[in-house]
């Protein structure tokens, strides 16, 4: 099996890994790396709970091959964390009941910020649009919508 | 889904090295973005020993402005195009089309070239192996039946991109690169409407780019479509309609259709439509039209019925739509 060395920065560090050709970036993250806050879900990129950031934008892990983010900077929710304490979507997601089971979560924070940094005063239905690629099968949406909501408006401290 | 079957991957810099590359070995795949071709390796339904990345064809990543109308790059993005500022000015069908296209995070990497290559879809065919293997396979993948349609021996797997009728009303041409040099043909004439071999490209071939000619004064283009989810699903049915108004006449129609054959689908015969509104009679010859056209089979969950309902639906709210605005 060909491979080839993958360098990255991934979560804000520099890392170098021989990867193989047909490996999957969220197999990379998971078992190379040790990052299991990445979600398997659907395993066919139509649930969106593997979503990660590769250059602010939203990827789907799970139909990702690990070699396309060379170069890249790739962030998973364990990058999420600023200074020691858990992201302003983190805590609005914790403050709105934006998580119930929590296995969509970590795809819905990552989908979440890709969309804020792009907008970072999305109305509902942009968060609507930004979320659509993402699967709860608990909350019903409301509360994520609102929590995206209220930490795009700085109503979470 | 099964574990990720070996591959190795080569990566061209040039568009004359990946279809020489293809040429070496015409069973090697191209990829670009992986978000149709991945899950169809890992369901197994497809098994390339060797697949040929894009990316680094920069050549193919740009859209330029060419004798006033422009030439898309295959290898530039879903979302590239719909942010891209004269896309949003000129050629709206594109645009709404490219966005109708799966999520947000599928359109990053989701390429122009992929989504006209999409691999056709069926209800029997896009399945995991163990399904698949309980079911005997299916003509388009290791087996000898379809089960759309089991005394016939033809494939009834669906064209289900969403960008080829959007560019088909603006007169689109393909851009078509191989060892021996290339060709430029209409976009039509890259299809045929055979489930297992709907596109007409040589092993050596490779989509390279297309060329959309500018719309005349006043052209409108618009696209729309029905899924069962409202993102990341293919589509039940598309329709994508060029329109150009004059007072209260429509001067200019033209309409293409995806997800209903095996081919994308350009409506002969509309130009006998216009000088008329959109009123009840016309939309009536226009239903008719479509209608002998289309061949939607149990390829869904949702029934052909349905589909064909929705096919002169769309079409029809459409067309007002568009009215509306010009």
């Amino acid at each position: 099996m060909a491979k080839s060395i993958l360098s990255l920065v991934l979560n804000g560090r520099r890392r170098d890994d021989a990867v193989a050709d047909n490996m999957l970036l969220i197999d990379y993250l998971r078992e190379v790396a040790g990052l299991t806050g990445t979600k398997m879900g659907c395993d066919g990129g139509e649930c969106g709970a593997c979503t990660v950031l590769v250059d602010d934008r939203p990827r789907l892990s799970c139909i990702s091959l690990a070699y396309t983010v060379a170069g890249r900077r790739v962030e998973t929710i364990e990058g999420a964390r600023r200074g020691g304490r858990i992201s302003r979507l983190q805590r609005a997601f914790h403050e709105k009941l934006g998580s119930q089971c929590g296995y969509c979560t970590p795809g819905m924070i990552m989908a979440s910020e890709g969309l804020l940094r792009r907008n970072p005063t999305p109305s509902d239905d942009e968060i609507r649009q930004g979320l659509s690629g993402n699967i709860c099968r608990c909350t019903g949406y409301v509360k994520i919508i609102e929590s995206v909501l209220s930490a795009a408006d700085g109503s979470v401290p | 889904m099964e574990y990720m079957p070996e591959f190795s991957v080569v990566r061209p810099a040039t568009v004359a090295e990946a279809v020489a590359m293809r040429a070496a070995d015409p069973e090697a795949r191209f990829v670009a973005g992986g978000t149709d071709l991945v899950p169809n390796i890992r369901r197994g339904i497809v098994a390339p020993a060797k697949v040929i990345d894009l990316n680094g064809l920069e050549e193919i990543r740009k859209i330029e402005s060419v004798d006033g109308g422009l030439r898309i790059g295959a290898a530039v993005t879903l979302a590239e195009l719909i942010e891209d500022g004269r896309l949003r000015a000129d050629y709206t069908g594109i645009v709404e089309a490219a966005g109708a296209v799966a999520a947000t995070s599928h359109r990053q990497v989701g390429t122009v070239g992929g989504n006209l290559c999409l691999d056709t879809r069926c209800l029997f065919y896009n399945q995991s192996e163990w399904w698949r293997r309980s079911n005997d396979y299916c003509l388009k993948s290791r087996g000898d039946v379809c089960h759309v349609a089991p005394k016939g021996d033809h494939c009834f797997a669906a064209f289900s991109g969403d960008l080829a009728p959007a560019l088909m009303v603006l007169g689109a041409a393909a851009e078509i690169a191989s060892p021996s040099g290339g060709r430029i043909i209409p976009l039509t004439g890259m299809y045929q409407d055979d489930g297992l071999a709907y596109l007409l490209l040589g092993a050596d071939e490779m989509l390279v780019a297309v060329r959309v000619p500018a719309p005349a004064d006043g052209f409108k283009t618009g696209y729309a479509k029905s899924r069962v989810r409202g993102a990341i699903d293919f589509p039940l049915a598309g329709v994508a309609v060029g329109l150009r108004r004059d007072a209260d006449a429509v001067v200019d129609l033209s309409v293409a259709l995806t997800g209903t054959n095996s081919m994308p689908l350009m409506i002969e015969g509309t130009d006998a439509l216009t000088g008329a509104p959109p009123d009840d009679a016309m939309l009536a010859r226009l239903d008719g039209l479509v209608r002998d056209r289309i061949q939607p089979m149990s390829s869904t969950f949702s029934p052909p019925g349905y589909r064909r309902r929705v096919v002169a639906k769309l079409t029809r709210s459409l067309i007002r739509r568009l009215y509306r605005e010009g």
